[in-house]
């Protein structure tokens, strides 16, 4: 319908993606206040039945195509172009993940529409659609206007709760789109798993993460007597990973694993959005870093700003101490 | 294999930001450039890929303060041929980057065709789209991003690409060549090359500069303002010595059933 | 006496013998030495012969005085002795040998001549005492890391059997006595003399010329190279250490590195070397030996043959450097250092913060013309655990009226440790910025309160007239406590021990100026074993402090020397340089010293005393 709000309905081996939950959220709140219909563009191969998820849409556009079997950015961006120009939304949001990285910006490019990428929040004002996106890392905010219809909104995770946008009753209604596209330049050869590690960090309870502020390998050894004292993991941000001082398995943020346990007690870790998009759905979050401007403390429910090398042997001893005494 | 990479300065945020006086920028006097993190995995593993299987590497940037460490640095690290695109006054948003930097790929003698394109995956600053598959766009390139391995076939038409996804999953594809190729982290991070060779570089090499051809496209978004954000729902924060905090938030566990 | 080189020996003349002997052991002696020679030729150049007064001193004091050696219990003594010894038993033996080979001269042997016999009489016997100490001490009481080779076995014994069998021939009673222990001396000599130049002993022979060819500025530093890792990329003066090295394990029984497990054996490095001298082939030296050096100069400090370890070192950091074989850690501080002129990877604009609390504000030197120009040091300026003894400084200077200024945000990290990873290039640059900045300062001295910056700023930086005026802070608290600018104002209770820090003292040479300073507190100053050139380095210098501890060690050298420390029984441990500060702190927490011994900083302690 033209004018409506479109979100790309992202979705993995048979699931639609928590991240399009947030979209479809997003997506509901601005098509309220701007009298406009939310719809999906449910872009696959066989896979009609992920219709049935989308219902906080009212309706579902379903582009069945085997060259859309697995997500190739140039293929899918052709497919959603074609819909968006029968379609005629006024914004499309297309979450910002590994899987759809490419396809909002080639959207964009196909269509010569507005772009803002890194986007947290979507308003309304004089019945124009205004976004805020971060830039550098987190540190800035900017509001920006777009020039001219639809604008393509590359959605960063963590903008809205996934919750708001589920719906328990299926989509009004679901309707096919047919596309004709090119012989695909890209093919998908094969996934590769990652290890198993030792250790599954989604099912843990407790998560002591360390990030560049841990300094040294030999530090983590404080993290897991900490983890080890309240019956938890370590894990860690990126660049601990990438230097080889914690498994791969390990990964929480963007390219590793979202997580969501009871308590993350983030050590060291600036809070770059990467990371955060890992850990935001924790329950507890507590953030230690010498550097009080650091953005995890934005998200973090209690902060402190001290050397993880000077609080983490205090907190192992003060978690043993009341574990022993409330066990005595 | 001919390969070119393409970099971008943006502003180092180890400084503090600071908001120019229209109130929608970063005041660029006050600012940093630094490498973009990912354009220096893209410089890495193409000078890989010349180490491994010989060619040349080609780097292009826009101008901008600090572009020509990067690229002395380039060619230090092994760089054959580094191009500096001028007259540009202030940083242009990603969108027009790709444009000019396409349009300078597309009419320059002796860098198109070449075998890939690299460049890095994303940038802090890219505000209105990522520079890779705008770039592709506008050569009519295959295009993939968030790689972390690039091994072309022996006859260059294709490489297989490593994609990251997430929770550490991987997705093995198969690109056909030339293309223009995001690339996330390198094989190998990023080499150190000591100051003194970049300085024999600055003594030795040349930047080769091409003036940016003038592009008529209005802007598609604009910046209305830009603030720093506030510590909406900020953490509480808890003082005192270790010990101190450590009772605190042991307090602070017990209560929520975590001790 | 019946000449002994008259008659046969086995049917065979004596001085045919004697002759064939000479030939060959000179022969196999000379072809041996040519060939090192011909090495040191072909390895690159280095000046070792400029200001030959000050060199042929050196001689007197520590070949023929060996005033560093003899101030070792008892193989001080014994080394002198045998040093001597040989001496006399060589000159003569030459001139017997001479009067052997041509037995028509005119001249008699040497032990006939009236003094010359009682000298060598009496310097066998005492020899052969010495020599006996040195047995004991290496086969009973042997130090650590003092190879008891076969080499050194062989060594021992023909010494003994070149004075013992002189001796016998001295005291016989019998010509043929006399005349076997002449033979069996002279050829034992010959022997040796072709054995020389293929064992440890060689050191006999280089460690002279060690000592003539000594550098005589303290800075281990070599002239700017690409770096070695070939035996042509070294120097010829680099390369001699392989040959007088004697293997008496010194070096090593001092080294922070080797002393807690790291991979770095400063004896092994010098055993490197004889091979690569000597074209036994062999690995090139495995990196992390070669990155677990803190540049603290105690093995060439220690070492009675002047070898110079650190300028190897050096060279082979340079050529990994230039292969850009750097870890990521030291890779990030590298980095961080060129890009924002400190190694914490702060803004320029963040380096004065550190004045934030203070009284009055410290002058710009850049834009005032002042006495002292305080260059403060990334690690004084930016650490805060430091930041508090560079605010008492401060306070300190402020309340005793002393005309000082910093640079503010125009100072660059010295370049020092920097230089010392192998990464000359950035310290050019570094120091090119300085002094870019410190020439446009009007200024009598420059104040130091980083002993890495003072010795840069005052041996290695490239002033247009001559050396730079750089002065320590404990040097001018010193002066002003004894001029009474400042005066304790308080009684500080508790022993104090203080720890030299490697480039104040090793390399510096200034070791009274804060003990002055800290009687003047009125303090007890109780002192370390290993104190003044003695001192054991804390494990931060050449870089250690940006670089991963690839090994697990037991005990790190911070540690250790904070348990040394707490054992003189002091409360309160006092450092004069803010890496000491730092790495000490740590070690007391993780030794678990916390409540027993406190770190203090010299200037922080002043402070107190004096109520600033």
């Amino acid at each position: 319908m033209p004018g409506s709000i479109l979100i790309f309905a992202e979705h993995f081996r048979g699931q639609v993606t928590e991240a399009t939950y947030e979209a479809l959220a997003l997506g509901r709140e601005l098509a309220g206040k701007l009298g406009a219909p939310l719809e999906a563009a449910l872009l696959g191969s066989e896979c009609r039945q992920l219709a049935a998820q989308l219902g906080a849409a009212s309706r579902v556009l379903y582009v069945n195509h085997p060259v859309l079997a697995d997500v190739i950015p140039e293929s899918h961006a052709e497919a959603l172009a074609q819909l968006v120009q029968a379609v005629s939304p006024k914004a499309v949001i297309v979450p910002l993940s590994n899987l759809s990285m490419g396809v909002g910006t080639l959207l964009g490019a196909c269509l010569k529409a507005p772009s803002v990428n890194f986007c947290v929040d979507l308003t309304v004002i004089d019945g124009s659609i205004q976004a805020k996106a971060i830039l550098y890392g987190g540190k800035m905010e900017a509001t920006v206007t777009p020039q001219g219809e639809p604008l393509i909104v590359g959605l960063w995770p963590g903008s809205r709760p996934p919750d708001a946008g589920r719906s328990p009753d299926p989509p009004a209604s679901v309707e096919d789109f047919a596309v004709t596209l090119s012989e695909p330049r890209i093919k998908l050869k094969s996934y590769i798993e990652p290890e198993a590690g030792d250790v599954d960090i989604r099912e843990q309870p407790v998560l002591v993460a360390v990030g560049r502020g841990i300094q040294s390998q030999d530090n983590i050894e404080l993290a897991e007597e900490l983890a080890a004292a309240l019956g938890g993991a370590v894990c860690g941000s990126r660049p601990v990973i990438d230097q080889g001082w914690l498994d791969l398995s390990r990964q929480v943020g963007k390219s590793g694993a979202t997580v969501k346990p009871k308590l993350y007690l983030a050590v060291g870790i600036s809070g770059a959005p990467e990371h955060v998009e890992g850990m935001r759905g924790a329950s507890l979050i507590v953030a230690v870093n010498t550097d009080p401007q650091a953005p995890i403390f934005r998200v973090a429910h209690y902060g402190v700003v001290a050397d993880a090398l000077d609080l983490l042997p205090a907190l192992t001893e003060a978690v043993r101490k009341r574990r022993a005494a409330a066990h005595a | 294999m001919k390969l070119i990479v393409l970099i971008k300065m943006v502003p180092d945020v180890v400084e503090e930001l600071v908001i120019g006086e229209d109130g929608k920028s970063l005041d660029i006097d006050a600012v940093r450039m630094t490498l973009n993190e990912s354009d220096d995995h893209a410089l890495e593993e193409a000078i890989l890929l010349k180490e491994r299987l010989g060619g040349t590497v080609t780097v292009v940037a826009l101008d901008s303060p600090e572009v020509d460490e990067a690229l002395y640095t380039a060619i230090a690290k092994g760089a054959d041929r580094v191009i500096k695109i001028t007259g540009i006054d202030l940083p242009p948003p990603t969108r027009e980057t790709a444009l000019l930097m396409a349009e300078v790929l597309r009419s320059q003698p002796g860098l198109l065709p070449a075998d890939a394109i690299l460049t890095g995956s994303q940038a802090i600053d890219d505000l209105d789209g990522l520079l890779a598959p705008l770039v592709a766009h506008e050569l009519g390139l295959p295009y993939l991003g968030i790689l972390t391995r690039i091994c072309p076939a022996e006859d260059l038409k294709s490489a297989t690409v490593l994609k990251e996804f997430a929770g550490g999953l991987r997705g093995e594809f198969e690109v056909p060549l030339p293309a223009v190729l995001g690339v996330q982290s390198a094989e190998k991070p990023p080499r150190y090359v000591p100051v003194a060779k970049v300085r024999a570089a600055m003594k030795s090499a040349q930047i080769e500069t091409v003036p940016a051809p003038a592009r008529g496209d209005r802007e598609l978004v604009c910046v209305s303002a830009m603030r720093i954000p506030e510590e909406a729902g900020a953490a509480e924060m808890l003082e005192g010595s270790p010990e101190e905090v450590s009772g605190k938030l042991c307090g602070v566990l017990a209560e929520r059933g975590l001790l | 006496m019946h000449d002994p080189v008259a008659g046969t020996l086995f049917g065979v003349p004596g001085v045919l013998i004697l002759w064939v002997a000479a030939a060959v052991s000179l022969t196999l002696f000379a072809t041996r030495v040519w060939k090192y020679v011909a090495v040191l030729r072909k390895a690159r150049g280095e000046v070792r012969w400029d200001r030959p007064a000050q060199r042929l001193w050196r001689f007197v004091e520590h070949v023929l005085l060996q005033r560093k050696f003899v101030r070792e219990p008892w193989i001080g003594a014994a080394h002198l002795i045998l040093f001597w010894a040989f001496v006399c038993y060589a000159t003569t033996f030459w001139w017997n040998l001479l009067r052997g080979l041509f037995p028509m001269l005119p001249i008699p042997y040497a032990e006939q001549a009236p003094v010359v016999g009682k000298v060598l009489e009496w310097s066998g016997i005492v020899g052969l005492v010495a020599l006996a100490v040195a047995a004991v001490r290496r086969y009973v009481f042997t130090p650590e890391r003092l190879t008891r080779s076969a080499d050194a076995t062989r060594i021992l014994i023909l010494i003994a059997v070149v004075l013992g069998s002189y001796l016998a021939g001295a005291f016989a009673t019998s010509d043929e006595v006399r005349h076997a222990a002449w033979w069996v001396h002279m050829l034992t000599v010959l022997g040796f003399l072709a054995y020389l130049p293929y064992s440890k002993h060689m050191h006999l022979l280089a460690a002279p010329f060690s000592v003539l060819f000594t550098s005589l500025e303290r800075t281990g530093m070599p002239a700017p190279s690409e770096g070695a890792v070939k035996r042509e990329e070294f120097t010829w003066r680099q390369l001699f250490s392989g040959l007088a090295c004697a293997e008496c394990g010194r070096c090593d029984r001092e080294c922070p590195a080797f002393q807690s497990g790291y991979p770095l054996s400063p004896k092994e490095l010098m055993e490197h070397v004889k091979r690569l001298v000597r074209g036994d082939g062999g690995p090139p030296m495995d990196a992390a030996a070669i990155w677990s050096c803190t540049t603290c100069m105690a093995c060439m400090e220690r070492c009675m043959c002047f070898n110079e370890h650190l300028p190897l070192i050096i060279e082979m950091r340079r050529r990994l450097v230039a292969e850009g074989a750097v870890d990521a850690s030291l890779q990030e501080a590298l980095m961080k250092l060129n890009r924002y002129g400190n190694s914490f990877g702060l803004p320029a604009r963040a380096r004065p913060k550190w004045t934030q609390g203070l009284p009055a504000p410290v002058k710009d030197a850049r834009k005032e013309a002042v006495e002292y120009l305080w260059f403060v040091g990334d690690y004084a300026a930016f650490d805060p655990r430091v930041q508090p003894a560079t605010r008492a400084m401060a306070r300190l200077l402020q309340a005793a009226g002393v005309s000082f200024g910093a640079l503010a945000e125009a100072e660059m990290n010295s370049g020092n440790d920097a230089r010392r990873t192998g990464e000359e290039g950035l310290f050019e640059v570094l120091m090119e910025k300085n002094l870019a900045a410190i020439g446009k300062v009007s200024c009598q001295w420059i104040l130091s309160t980083d002993p890495h910056s003072l010795h840069a700023l005052k041996n290695e930086y490239r002033w247009r007239n001559g050396h730079g005026r750089v002065i320590h802070h404990s040097e001018l608290l010193a002066s002003l406590l004894s001029g009474g600018k400042l005066s304790p104002q308080r009684r500080l209770e508790g022993k104090v021990t203080y720890h030299d820090p490697c480039y104040l003292g090793r390399y510096n040479g200034i070791y009274d100026a804060p003990r002055r300073v800290l009687t003047s507190l009125g303090l007890e100053l109780v002192e370390m074993p290993r104190r003044r050139e003695r001192a054991f380095c804390c494990g931060a210098g050449g870089g250690r402090i940006w670089m991963e501890d690839t090994v697990k060690v037991a005990e790190r050298p911070a540690e250790a020397r904070v348990r040394e420390a707490a054992a003189t029984g002091a409360a309160t441990l006092v450092v004069a340089c803010p890496k000491d500060l730092v790495m000490f702190q740590d070690a007391i927490k993780t030794t678990g010293l916390e409540g027993k011994l406190q770190v203090r900083e010299l200037a922080d302690l002043t402070a107190e005393a004096c109520a600033v």
